[in-house]
């Protein structure tokens, strides 16, 4: 398992995308967040009583997340379609014929590498965001505050690895992005705001992980923060066992 | 010893690999032919437990590649598509393959200066030519040092001087006793490098025999004639024993026929003669006379005419090597 491990490892830190779609999800989510929390500190007289009084600063400093995981799928995506779509996996699979083995090695790398960067980003965002929401901040020793600054860095690390299972389930970058970002980005927030349907959509992992990543949560939403973390999860393992399932059967 | 056993594989409905038996001989090249579309590829795949069989098994000593640890010690390949990630370097390429299987990474370094790619190689391979690339895919094949070879098409794109490289590569690689399986749709090339020969066509197996029992049994020697005196001619050699067969463009075969004596008897006879030449089949004619039932995918016209060489009994190496120069 160690050598797989550590030629996952040389293979993602060997190519450009890795640093680039990285540095992106972190400066995206981080300076989106601190562009949010500097509004809303100059604004803050103008907003409706209503929202002062629920507001969440942990939640503010996260505003980013929702572009900044555009990118973050596009690593975990690349990761896994980039050997398909260079013929590469024929290779790998000559070096390593155990699929579990090999899906686990890079489930592990992933996990590991964007596990690093997940917790810089959360930390990051919310200390920036805090310094500039000036007298509405909270801290990490307020309540929930600290679960909250985990929780962000957590979902960030299952978002990746449900994006890996997607990925080995449709191997192709395009088919997997285009199924993944409008997900994320548009079909969920849409159905989450129509009625009815929104019972459903409150299930999907990007309503769930903001459970997980905010002080107060959402009160439409009918679960906190353990269940939003367990469905999340059970998201991410879905999609990875599903595509492990594929993998080990398909023609390579 | 790989041993392929009702070896099947279907696409659909498409039968690519059809009961395939054969067991590829230690220490050798072997030749794996066959026309486009044959099902080389797939049995490679098949082998490299890539493609999974519809039915039937691979071995290799005993084993299923799969179980195999650390495979690429063992047997090393070169598959027909780029498998390398074009924005990765060769070296770091070759790196996490040595790594997968703990192969020491001064490896890279000795399989790349093997392979001549020493001064690319932190270089990105997507900016290769097709001859670097092909390079690069015979290095991991190299790397970790592995006892069975196995190369699909290797002389693909190579210029004339990187299909003479591949081919004393393969040789010396069976000479320090290594196992190499190399597919090739060109049977003057094999016979230029193999010693065993596995012909298939739609995924059948069509022949598994030694080179050299092919060649006797495929390699016809003739003598052609040209006259304007047709009628003179045959009687004079049906009187003599001898029988000739009208070619396609009017000319005559005597099979076997001794040259000399032909000559000698057409003075005699005062039969005029416009030619008098001997002849050898080609084996690529054989193979595609084997093949011919089997042919994929017909390119309009005139498909087997490799045209017969001039021979005057060189030796027969020498002779396919320049058949092979024309074609390629
Ligand atoms: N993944 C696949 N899906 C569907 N059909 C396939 C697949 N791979 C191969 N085939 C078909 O199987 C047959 C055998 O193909 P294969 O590539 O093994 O032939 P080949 O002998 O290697 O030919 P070539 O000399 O052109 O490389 C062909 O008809 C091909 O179209
Ligand atoms: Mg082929």
């Amino acid at each position: 398992m160690f050598p797989v491990l550590l030629s996952e490892w040389i293979k993602v830190r060997t190519v450009r995308s890795t640093f680039i779609t990285l540095l992106l999800t972190f400066v995206v989510t981080v300076g989106l967040g601190a562009v949010v929390c500097a509004v809303l500190a100059s604004t803050w007289n103008t907003q409706p009583a209503s929202e002062r009084a629920d507001f969440d600063a942990t939640g503010a400093s996260f505003s980013g997340i929702a572009l900044g995981q555009l990118a973050l799928i596009v690593f975990a995506v690349l990761v896994v379609t980039s050997e398909y779509s260079s013929g590469m996996i024929r290779a790998t699979l000559g070096a390593v014929p155990q699929r579990l083995t090999l899906m686990l090695a890079k489930v592990l790398t992933v996990v590991g590498l964007v596990g690093v960067v997940s917790v810089l980003t959360a930390f990051i965002s919310f200390f920036l965001g805090q310094a500039l929401l000036g007298s509405h901040r909270t801290s990490l020793s307020d309540p929930g505050v600290t679960r909250a600054v985990f929780g962000m860095a957590v979902y960030m690390t299952l978002l990746a690895l449900l994006s890996v299972g997607v990925a080995f389930i449709v191997r192709r970058p395009i088919p997997a992005l285009a199924i993944l970002m409008p997900f994320f980005f548009l079909v969920s927030p849409i159905l989450n705001a129509v009625p009815k349907v929104k019972n459903v959509a409150h299930f999907f992992p990007d309503v769930a992980g903001r459970q997980l990543y905010s002080v107060h949560g959402n009160t439409d939403v009918p679960y906190g923060p353990t269940a939003g973390f367990f469905i999340v999860l059970a998201w991410s393992v879905g999609c990875v066992v599903i595509g492990y399932l594929l993998f080990a059967r398909r023609d390579a | 010893m790989i041993e392929v056993n009702e070896l099947t594989k279907r696409y659909g409905d498409k039968l690519a690999v059809d009961h395939l038996s054969f067991t590829i001989p230690q220490g050798v090249v072997t030749g794996f032919l066959g026309p486009n579309g044959a099902g080389k590829s797939t049995t490679m795949r098949m082998l490299l437990d890539l493609d999974r069989p519809t039915s039937g098994s691979v071995r290799i000593d005993g084993k299923h590649y799969g179980q195999l640890r650390e495979p690429l010690k063992y047997i090393g390949a070169l598959l027909e598509a780029k498998a390398v990630h074009p924005g990765r370097t060769a070296y770091n390429h070759l790196l996490w393959l040595a790594a997968s299987n703990r192969i020491p990474t001064r490896r890279v370094d000795e399989v790349l200066a093997l392979v001549g790619l020493t001064a690319v190689a932190k270089k990105r391979s997507g900016g290769f030519s097709l001859g670097m690339g092909q390079r690069l895919g015979i290095a991991a094949a190299l790397l970790g040092d592995p006892k069975i070879l196995m190369f699909d098409e290797p002389v693909n794109g190579l210029d004339p001087e990187g299909i003479l490289w591949v081919r004393n590569l393969m040789k010396s690689l069976a000479a320090e006793g290594r196992t190499v399986f190399v597919s090739s749709h060109l049977m003057s090339e094999m016979a230029l490098t193999a010693e065993h020969l596995i012909v298939i066509g739609r995924g059948r197996l069509l022949a598994d025999m030694p080179m050299n029992q092919f060649i006797d049994q495929n390699s016809r020697s003739f003598v052609r004639l040209r006259t304007p005196q047709p009628e003179q001619l045959l009687d004079m050699l049906s009187r003599n024993g001898m029988t000739a067969l009208q070619d396609r463009d009017g000319g005559w075969e005597v099979e076997n026929g001794d040259m000399a004596r032909i000559g000698d008897l057409a003075a005699e006879h005062r039969v005029t003669l416009h030619e008098l030449s001997p002849q050898r089949a080609s084996l690529e004619e054989a193979f595609m006379r084997m093949t011919a039932e089997s042919v994929e995918y017909h390119t309009g016209g005139s498909g087997t005419g490799a045209p017969a060489q001039q021979d005057p009994k060189p030796e027969p190496a020498a002779a396919w090597g320049a058949n092979w120069k024309k074609e390629s």
